[in-house]
């Protein structure tokens, strides 16, 4: 318990550094409370389940059925081997699965926890960091179904794997950036969640993640959805790996040339509007 | 040493969908000066206008005003949950804000996850969310309740809740809206006695209330709100002398047990 007096000043500030100085303690203060982060994201997932026979298990359950289903029916549609396809498939399904609540989830961040932004004042990051840890919790409850497929295809990713480390660090980065930039514009236009909803509908499809680019290679379509395609550069840099592939530096390029813009706008956009989200709600 | 300083502090809440020009002018002339324009043009309401005051240890303030006053709004503001528009809020010492029955709470949740949630925020360490859970456990009166989702309680309970959390993390200044009126005669004395502890302990006690009796009672200094500005400060008697009506004033002084 901290009970020595800390002097406090909140000032109409009109000035970018002390605007600048203000969003960094928001967000240092939203690490240093994790603790709370992580708790609100473990109930969020108990609540969603409390009273259910299986509970989080629903999670791994659900996304095996789909896996099963659509792998079995869309390796014929594609004339694939279902040996080579339904590993491709899971991995992809898990991935995108992740990024896409990622991001729709991101735009509600702060309309859904108005009850408490509106009765004290808490870092406005932690509300973006508990839908980022929400996520990962669900990505964790994903990942088992990866590893039954692996299994049961006998596919064994190399030590080459250990790379999607970095690769899934800049998931995170970019997962909290984004909840900041969409969760503040999802409270001030609040057309923003449903617009969003439907690129992110568009963007399933033309991302390699039912299919895969080389199935395409010959028809020469394959290269404008992946050569600009920020979300085919963000999975496969986590995707590759898992799959065997060696490192592709055209991906990593993309991935972190993409990353380093979005936290450019959302520095900026965090920092200027950082002190209206509470009236916005 | 707990201090609150309050410089000059103007809030004003945009109004995004009254765009339309004659719905402005309508609007406009209706309220009676309290909506601007800001530097966009886009339509305000300005909820606090060029607020003043300073807070020290052992000041207990009331605010009394009708309804949009702007007494929530103020009490937000000092909270540090609307970032003014103009002046500044200087605190020293831990605030704590009792502003909505509900708190923040996740009316899903049971009792004791929102104690641990509203610990946690705080930074307590696990052995501390344990003994506050058994202080708030004890103070509420709400024992087996607190196993169960918030969103089953009385309103009641609700506000024994979120009072006996808020006064057990020792809140050094402590900020509450009328709603805690909504306990019954037990519990007031209680929540009394404990506020009473706490601002002997040299806290800062701000309070909201329609009612001059509880006002008369709990603070030693009241500011009238009029229009998002301070219309009267002073002490209880003096202010409720200049806002109530002769004969309810002297009624009240007299329930209270003083002479006019």
């Amino acid at each position: 318990m901290s009970d020595i007096p800390k002097r406090q000043v909140i000032a109409a500030s009109h000035s970018w550094s002390e605007r600048l100085r203000l969003a960094w303690a928001d967000l240092a203060d939203t690490a240093r409370l994790w603790p709370l982060v992580w708790t609100l994201s473990l109930f969020d997932i108990r609540l969603r389940y409390r009273g259910s026979l299986l509970g989080p298990l629903w999670l791994t359950l659900s996304t095996a059925v789909m896996v099963g289903a659509i792998g079995v029916l869309y390796a014929r549609l594609f004339h694939q081997d279902v040996t080579d396809y339904l590993p491709f498939l899971t991995i992809s399904l898990v991935l995108w699965t992740f990024i896409s609540t990622m991001v729709s989830e991101a735009t509600t961040c702060f309309t859904q926890a108005d009850a408490m932004i509106r009765s004290m004042r808490m870092p406005h990051g932690v509300h973006a960091a508990r839908v980022v840890m929400r996520n990962t919790l669900v990505l964790g409850h994903n990942v088992v179904v990866v590893a039954v497929v692996f299994a049961l295809f006998g596919t064994k990713p190399g030590l080459d794997c250990f790379t999607l480390l970095p690769g899934f660090l800049l998931w995170l980065a970019d997962a909290m950036a984004a909840s900041l930039l969409l969760g503040l514009f999802g409270a001030r236009f609040r057309d923003i969640p449903p617009i969003v909803a439907s690129v992110m509908q568009i963007a399933f499809y033309v991302t390699p993640i039912m299919w895969n680019p080389a199935m395409l290679a010959h028809r020469g379509l394959a290269k404008a959805f992946v050569e600009l395609n920020p979300f085919y550069a963000l999975l496969e840099i986590v995707r590759g790996p898992l799959l065997g592939l060696p490192i592709n530096p055209g991906a990593w390029q993309l991935a972190v040339l993409y990353s380093l813009g979005l936290f450019l706008i959302t520095g900026l956009v965090f920092v200027r509007a950082r002190p209206r989200l509470p009236y916005w709600l | 040493m707990a201090q609150l300083i309050v410089d000059n502090v103007s809030v004003s809440f945009p109004l995004y969908h009254a765009e339309s020009r004659s719905l402005k002018k309508t609007v406009l002339a209706a309220a009676s000066g309290r909506l601007g324009e800001d530097s966009r043009h886009r339509l305000t309401v300005e909820a606090l206008r060029g607020v003043s005051f300073t807070l020290n240890t052992g000041d207990r303030l009331g605010f009394i005003g009708s309804n949009g006053a702007g007494k929530t709004t103020l009490l937000r503001t000092m909270a540090g949950i609307y970032e003014p528009v103009g002046g500044s809020i200087t605190t020293e010492g831990v605030v704590t804000a009792l502003l909505d029955p509900g708190q923040g709470m996740n009316p899903d949740l049971t009792g004791n996850e929102n104690i641990r949630l509203r610990a946690l925020f705080g930074g307590y360490s696990e052995a501390q969310i344990r003994d506050l859970q058994e202080d708030v456990a004890a103070f509420a009166g709400l024992d087996q309740f607190l196993a169960l989702p918030v969103r089953t309680y009385s309103s009641g309970m609700v506000v024994r809740l979120g009072f006996a959390m808020a006064t057990a993390i020792h809140p050094q200044i402590l900020l509450m809206d009328e709603w805690l009126l909504a306990g019954d005669a037990s519990f007031l004395d209680k929540a009394r006695h404990r506020l009473e502890a706490m601002v002997n302990g040299a806290e800062i006690l701000v309070l909201s209330s329609h009612r001059p009796d509880i006002l008369l009672q709990w603070c030693n200094r009241l500011i009238w709100l009029d229009g998002g500005m301070v219309k009267a400060d002073g002490t209880p008697e003096e202010v409720l002398a200049a806002y109530l009506p002769p004969d309810q004033f002297a009624h009240v002084l007299e329930a209270a047990g003083k002479t006019a």
